[in-house]
């Protein structure tokens, strides 16, 4: 909290600041009604930074999380994204910021049935245009880095849920992105799987990644290092916790 | 293009079916093709050489090849004189272009042979020259001399089927068969002719035009046809014409009354043919185009499904970088192997069918490489255009709501 950048619109974030809002806003027509899914969100994470946003269901959070992964673009308000003012992009380059920037990882795990573990990392170097000996080489090494070295082969139904969920995160990785961007990661796993995934990601966080991971539950949420709650498409609490 | 085979290989019966569309259609393009592309070049080579012979023309009172013709065209020409012995002799001496000519005369008779018979056999009563003007060769034996014809001797030269019915695998030279209760003896073998469109060429005996048989087959002094063989098609030309203008006189036809007679050429043969090449031409694309717009849609339908099956998949591949047209050419990929791999099973299939037809019916056929070409470009054309509605949808899907669809 200490040297946090006050923001004004015509600025240009700090260098070591990866992802910064300022007044972000969302409005969904939806017909007869204005639905006002964020309200003005400004927020700075700064590289390496390990954050939980957390808020009860409509509190705004899945569209945060959205237009951080530049999925979607806002009704109004800035988003900076690693030094690059993202919230005007057309949406082939933001194709191509999700590719670079961000690793997405996602409660249901979302990879290929039909693909083998190393053929799910790959995904997203084909997407950057990477030749296929490239490709390899670098997923096997994401696939290593998450311990599933030897369950390249795999197909994801004859892996674990933990180990879909380590596939799906050496996939997010592979590109070394910016920020490592989780919705809620363990959604789908029981607790023993999900503090095995907590401690990878502890393990990246370590290792200089930056994390944010969006979840309602509060023992994953402790996990980070600062949790942010949002409550009616504003930002209730920011808090550091004691490490 | 490894992920469309992939996913190709993962949807075996969805992909049957549409390979199914582009496989019949194709298969269908490249068998009716290569029999029209058969059947014209027998026509043109081999058809109307057999039934009139090169630069070959006949005199006669009406034309040899008369498909659909009206029964009051038929009752005229059945009111026209026939043609007689000193027509031909006549021409004959008229022509001032090199030719060479022969008698003919034809009917249906039954040949026999101590107990053995043929029944249904073409009996022609001919001259010398008509094995040279319809190029039959003798496999055994000799043709008959002038001479022979002349004198009217009782002699015979067999087709190959009669000669194997009567005689089996010995040689009929020198045996007397029966024709109308006439004993003639036997003096060579036609060569084999083989079919032509299913007909049997080898049914018939040919006897010289004054010998007995002549009263068989007409009556006194009346030929069926006169042939004429001139040495180049100008030269049969020249000859239609001194040949028409000597007719003419002969039966004193004044300048505005039409011929009572024809000067008979392949060239009505082909002109029919041509006409039913035509139809088939135009209704051929018709099947085709069909088949082909049939299994468009059942490719474009299966896309459309997939895009849907698979919408999570696009919203997953676009949350990692994928832009619209990476999605898009996926998808084309995929319709487009499904489309070719179709056309190739159709194209063998195609082969395999002209094949089969050219070995087991008496359809002549053979495979045109022009429809070969066609039907990959048709092929792989259907999957493209097919391919390009659901592509787009796909495409233009937005992210986060192909990653919330269950």
């Amino acid at each position: 909290m200490s040297t946090v950048q006050l923001f004004r619109t015509g600025d240009t974030p700090l260098p070591d600041v990866i992802i910064l809002t300022h007044k972000l806003t969302r409005e969904y027509d939806m017909g007869s009604e204005l639905v006002r899914a964020l309200r003005g969100v400004s927020v700075q994470i700064r590289r390496n930074e390990y954050v939980a946003v957390m808020g009860p269901s409509g509190s705004g959070k899945s569209t945060l999380m959205n237009l951080v992964g530049c999925l979607d673009t806002p009704t109004s308000g800035e988003y900076w994204l690693n030094g690059q003012k993202v919230s005007d992009l057309a949406d082939d380059e933001l194709a191509r910021i999700r590719n670079k920037e961000i690793g997405f990882v996602f409660q249901t795990f979302n990879l290929l049935p039909r693909a083998d573990a190393l053929h799910n990392v790959e995904l997203p170097l084909i997407y950057a245009g990477l030749s296929a000996r490239n490709r390899r080489a670098k997923a096997a090494q994401a696939l290593e880095r998450v311990g599933l070295a030897d369950r390249m082969d795999h197909k994801p139904n004859e892996l674990s849920g933990g180990q879909r969920q380590r596939v799906a995160i050496a996939r997010a990785l592979v590109n070394e992105p910016s920020i490592l961007l989780a919705d809620e990661p363990t959604g789908n796993l029981d607790s023993t799987t999900s503090g095995e995934i907590m401690a990878v990601f502890a393990e990246l966080h370590h290792q200089g990644q930056t994390v944010v991971m969006v979840t309602h539950e509060q023992d994953i949420a402790a996990h980070a290092a600062r949790v942010v709650t949002l409550r009616d498409g504003i930002v209730a609490t920011d808090q550091a916790r004691a490490a | 293009m490894r992920l469309a085979l992939q996913t190709l290989r993962a949807q075996k019966l969805k992909s049957g079916f549409s390979l199914l569309g582009v496989f019949i259609g194709v298969a269908s393009l490249i068998g009716a093709w290569s029999i029209v592309n058969g059947v014209n070049r027998y026509m043109t080579e081999k058809f109307a050489q057999t039934l009139y012979g090169v630069n070959t023309f006949q005199l006669r009172r009406r034309p040899m090849f008369t498909p659909n013709v009206p029964d009051s065209v038929w009752r005229a020409w059945q009111r026209r004189p026939r043609i007689r012995f000193s027509d031909a002799e006549a021409v004959s001496a008229g022509l001032t272009v090199p030719v060479i000519t022969a008698w003919q005369s034809s009917d249906n008779v039954t040949v026999s042979y101590s107990s053995k018979e043929s029944r249904d056999i073409e009996l022609t009563a001919a001259s010398e020259r008509y094995f040279d003007i319809k190029n039959l060769k003798i496999a055994i034996g000799r043709p008959f001399t002038g001479e022979e014809n002349r004198s009217g001797a009782p002699i015979v030269v067999l087709g190959d089927a009669v000669a194997k019915r009567l005689f089996a695998d010995r040689s009929p030279l020198g045996h007397n068969v029966r024709i109308g209760g006439v004993p003639y003896r036997v003096i060579g073998v036609v060569e084999r002719q083989g079919s032509i469109l299913g007909f049997p060429l080898d049914r018939f005996v040919v006897v010289p035009a004054l010998s007995p048989a002549q009263n068989l087959v007409n009556p006194p002094g009346i030929l069926d046809a006169f042939l004429i063989k001139a040495r180049s098609d100008p030269e049969m030309r020249e000859a239609i014409a001194q040949a028409e203008g000597i007719m003419r006189s002969r039966r004193h036809l004044r300048p505005k009354q039409d011929n009572n007679f024809v000067l008979d050429t392949s060239e009505g043969v082909q002109q029919f043919w041509a006409g039913i090449s035509r139809i088939l031409v135009i209704v051929l694309p018709g099947v085709v185009l069909v088949s082909l717009v049939i299994g468009g849609i059942v490719i474009m339908n299966i896309m459309l499904m997939a895009v849907a099956e698979r919408t999570r998949e696009i919203g997953l591949r676009k949350s990692l970088g994928a832009r619209r047209r990476d999605v898009l050419s996926q998808f084309l990929a995929e319709s487009t192997a499904i489309a070719t791999v179709g056309a190739s099973f159709g194209i063998v299939a195609g082969i395999a069918l002209t094949l089969a037809i050219d070995k087991l019916s008496p359809l002549p056929a053979s495979v045109s490489p022009m429809s070969v070409v066609l039907g990959v470009i048709m092929g792989a054309g259907v999957g493209v255009v097919a391919g390009v509605y659901p592509a787009s949808r796909a495409a233009r899907l937005d992210p986060i709501t192909a990653l919330r669809q269950e």
